[in-house]
C-alpha cells in the first residue's frame, strides 16, 4: 500500500480499548491501545474483528479517525440501529476490551503532509471521520495546505468533535449544511447539500485542488456530480462510501 | 480462536454454506469507487478485446446487444465483507467476446472508463466464469452499479468485477491493477479470505 509498504500478510493485532469520548447520542470515539502500530495515512482504515465466547467473529471497516500517537489509534463509530459490530462498540464495548484490528487499509483515499495542493473535504454524517484525520494531520505537520470543509448534516446535535472543529483555526474553512434542523439563532432553512454550496465553497478550478468526499452513498453521488457539473476533473476528486444503498 | 470480546454474542450466524467466511449477508447493494460515477451513454459506449499481439476487436452497444446474452443468477461478494446472494443478471460470456482471438495470454487487465483497472487471470474469465454484464434485476444497469456495462465475476471478490469496463488487454504477465497495486490481493479469493497482499 502506497506510503506504508507492507510486506506479507496483514496480521490481526489485538488492540485494548483505552479511552472513549462520546461524540453524540449515537456515536463515540474509540481510543485503542496496539502496541506496535506501523503508523498510517490519513483516510486508510481498518478492519475490526468481534470474537464471540463460541468463535464466532463478525468484521467491519473503520477509518481511522486521527493520526497515530505511538500505538494510540482512534476510531469513531456510529451507532447503526440492528447494527451487528456498530451496536457492540457503542453500547457494552468497556475500557480495557479487547478486539482485533489489521491495517492500515487504502492508499487512495488519502492525504499527505507533503502535498501542497488546496483541499477540498466534503463530510455527510459519519463521512466526517477519515476527513477529520486529514484535517488533524494537517495541524499535527504544520502543513499549510488550505483546507476546506463541508460538513453537511442532519441536526446541530450530530455534531462529531464539536470542541474542535469549533475553535478557528488558519487554513481551515468550514461551511456546515443542516438538512433536518438549524442551529438556534441561525439564519436559513434546512436543505440538502446544493450546487450552490458547493460552488461557493469548492475551490476554483484553476486552484487544482483535490476534492475528498465520504459519506453514504447517495450523498456521495450527489456531491461527486456536482463537482463534476462544475468541471473539477474527475481524477481530482476521491470518494469513499459508506453506507448501504436501495435500489 | 480469535481473541474473544466480552459480551459480544453476535448476530447474523455464519452457518449459511453460501457464505464466506468474515462475510455477512445484506440485502442492500452498497455501491463503492474511487471516484465519481463515470457517466457513459450507450452511444459513446464501446468495448474491445485487445491481445498480446496488439490485435483489437470493439463492439459498439448495438453490436453488444446483438452477441448471444444468457441471464444468470449468482452471488456476490465484496470485500469490504458484504455478500449478496441471487443476485439476477443479463450480460455476455466474456469467452463469447474472445471468440477466435488469436492469444496465448495468461492473464487480462481490465480497463474502465474513468481509468480504474483490475487484472485477472484469463481462465478465471473463461468456461462459463464471467460476463459483461448489461442488465441487473430486469433492468439496464445504473451507473452506481457500473452502467451501462460492467465485469461481473462472481467467484473473486467484487472489485475484480470492474464497473464501467472499457476493455480487457490480454497480456502474458501479471501486472498489478488499481487496487492490488494500492495493497489488495492479487487474485482476491473470498473463499480463502484473500483480501489484501499475502493474504
Ligand atoms: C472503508 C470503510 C470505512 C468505514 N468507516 C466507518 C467509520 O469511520 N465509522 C462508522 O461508523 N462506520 C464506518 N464504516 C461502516 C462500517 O464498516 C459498518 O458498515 C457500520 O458500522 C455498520 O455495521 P454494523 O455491523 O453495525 O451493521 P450491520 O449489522 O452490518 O447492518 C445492520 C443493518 O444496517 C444497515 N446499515 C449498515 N451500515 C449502515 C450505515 N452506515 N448507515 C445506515 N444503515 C446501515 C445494513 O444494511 C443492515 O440493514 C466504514 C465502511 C467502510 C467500507
Amino acid at each position: 500500500m502506497a506510503g506504508t509498504a507492507v510486506s506479507g500478510r496483514l496480521a490481526w493485532q489485538v488492540a485494548r480499548l483505552a479511552a472513549i469520548r462520546q461524540e453524540t447520542a449515537t456515536a463515540r470515539t474509540l481510543v485503542f491501545d496496539i502496541p506496535g502500530w506501523p503508523g498510517h495515512l490519513a483516510g486508510q482504515h481498518v478492519d475490526v474483528r468481534l470474537t464471540a465466547a463460541d468463535g464466532y467473529t463478525a468484521q467491519r471497516s473503520y477509518s481511522l479517525a486521527a493520526p497515530a500517537e505511538g500505538g494510540r489509534v482512534e476510531l469513531t463509530v456510529q451507532r447503526v440501529p440492528g447494527g451487528e459490530v456498530s451496536e457492540h462498540l457503542t453500547g457494552p464495548y468497556a475500557i480495557g476490551d479487547p478486539v482485533e484490528i489489521r491495517g492500515p487499509i487504502g492508499g487512495w483515499f488519502v492525504w499527505r503532509p507533503a502535498d501542497r495542493a488546496p483541499v477540498l473535504l466534503v463530510a455527510g454524517g459519519a463521512g466526517i471521520v477519515p476527513l477529520m484525520a486529514m484535517v488533524r494531520a494537517r495541524r499535527a505537520a504544520g502543513s499549510r495546505a488550505l483546507f476546506r470543509l463541508v460538513y453537511s448534516l442532519r441536526t446541530p446535535d450530530e455534531l462529531y468533535y464539536a470542541d474542535e472543529l469549533r475553535k478557528p483555526y488558519a487554513g481551515l474553512d468550514i461551511t456546515y449544511v443542516y438538512t433536518r434542523e438549524m442551529p438556534e439563532g441561525r439564519a436559513g432553512i434546512p436543505r440538502r447539500l446544493d450546487v450552490a454550496t458547493l460552488n461557493s465553497a469548492a475551490w476554483p478550478a484553476d486552484f487544482e485542488a483535490t476534492s475528498y468526499i465520504c459519506g453514504p452513498t447517495g450523498f456521495v453521488e450527489t456531491a461527486a456530480d456536482i463537482l463534476l457539473s462544475l468541471g473539477r476533473d474527475p481524477r481530482s476528486i476521491r470518494t469513499e462510501r459508506f453506507g448501504p444503498s436501495r435500489d | 480462536m480469535g481473541v474473544v470480546t466480552p459480551g459480544f454474542t453476535g448476530r447474523a450466524r455464519g452457518d449459511n454454506p453460501r457464505v464466506p467466511p468474515g462475510q455477512y449477508l445484506t440485502e442492500d447493494f452498497p455501491v463503492l469507487s474511487v471516484g465519481p460515477t463515470p457517466r457513459v451513454t450507450t452511444r459513446q459506449w464501446e468495448f474491445a478485446v485487445v491481445t498480446e499481439h496488439g490485435e483489437r476487436r470493439s463492439w459498439s452497444w448495438p453490436e453488444l446487444l446483438a452477441l448471444p446474452s444468457e441471464k444468470f443468477t449468482v452471488d456476490i461478494h465484496c470485500v469490504t465483507q458484504w455478500s449478496k446472494l441471487d443476485t439476477r443478471w443479463r450480460g455476455v460470456r466474456v469467452e463469447t467476446l474472445i471468440g477466435d482471438l488469436d492469444t496465448a495470454a495468461d492473464y487480462a487487465m481490465a480497463h474502465c472508463y474513468g481509468g480504474y483497472t483490475t487484472n485477472l487471470p484469463l481462465a478465471d474469465l473463461l468456461d462459463g466464469q464471467a460476463w459483461i454484464a448489461y442488465e441487473y434485476g430486469g433492468k439496464p444497469l445504473t451507473p452506481e452499479h457500473g452502467g451501462p456495462a460492467r465485469l461481473v465475476v462472481p467467484h473473486l471478490y467484487f472489485w475484480k468485477s470492474a464497473k464501467w469496463v472499457r476493455e480487457l488487454r490480454l497480456t502474458g504477465k501479471d501486472d498489478p491493477g488499481f487496487w492490488e497495486t494500492a495493497g489488495y490481493h492479487d487474485y482476491g479469493d473470498p473463499w480463502r479470505e484473500q483480501r489484501y497482499q499475502g493474504d
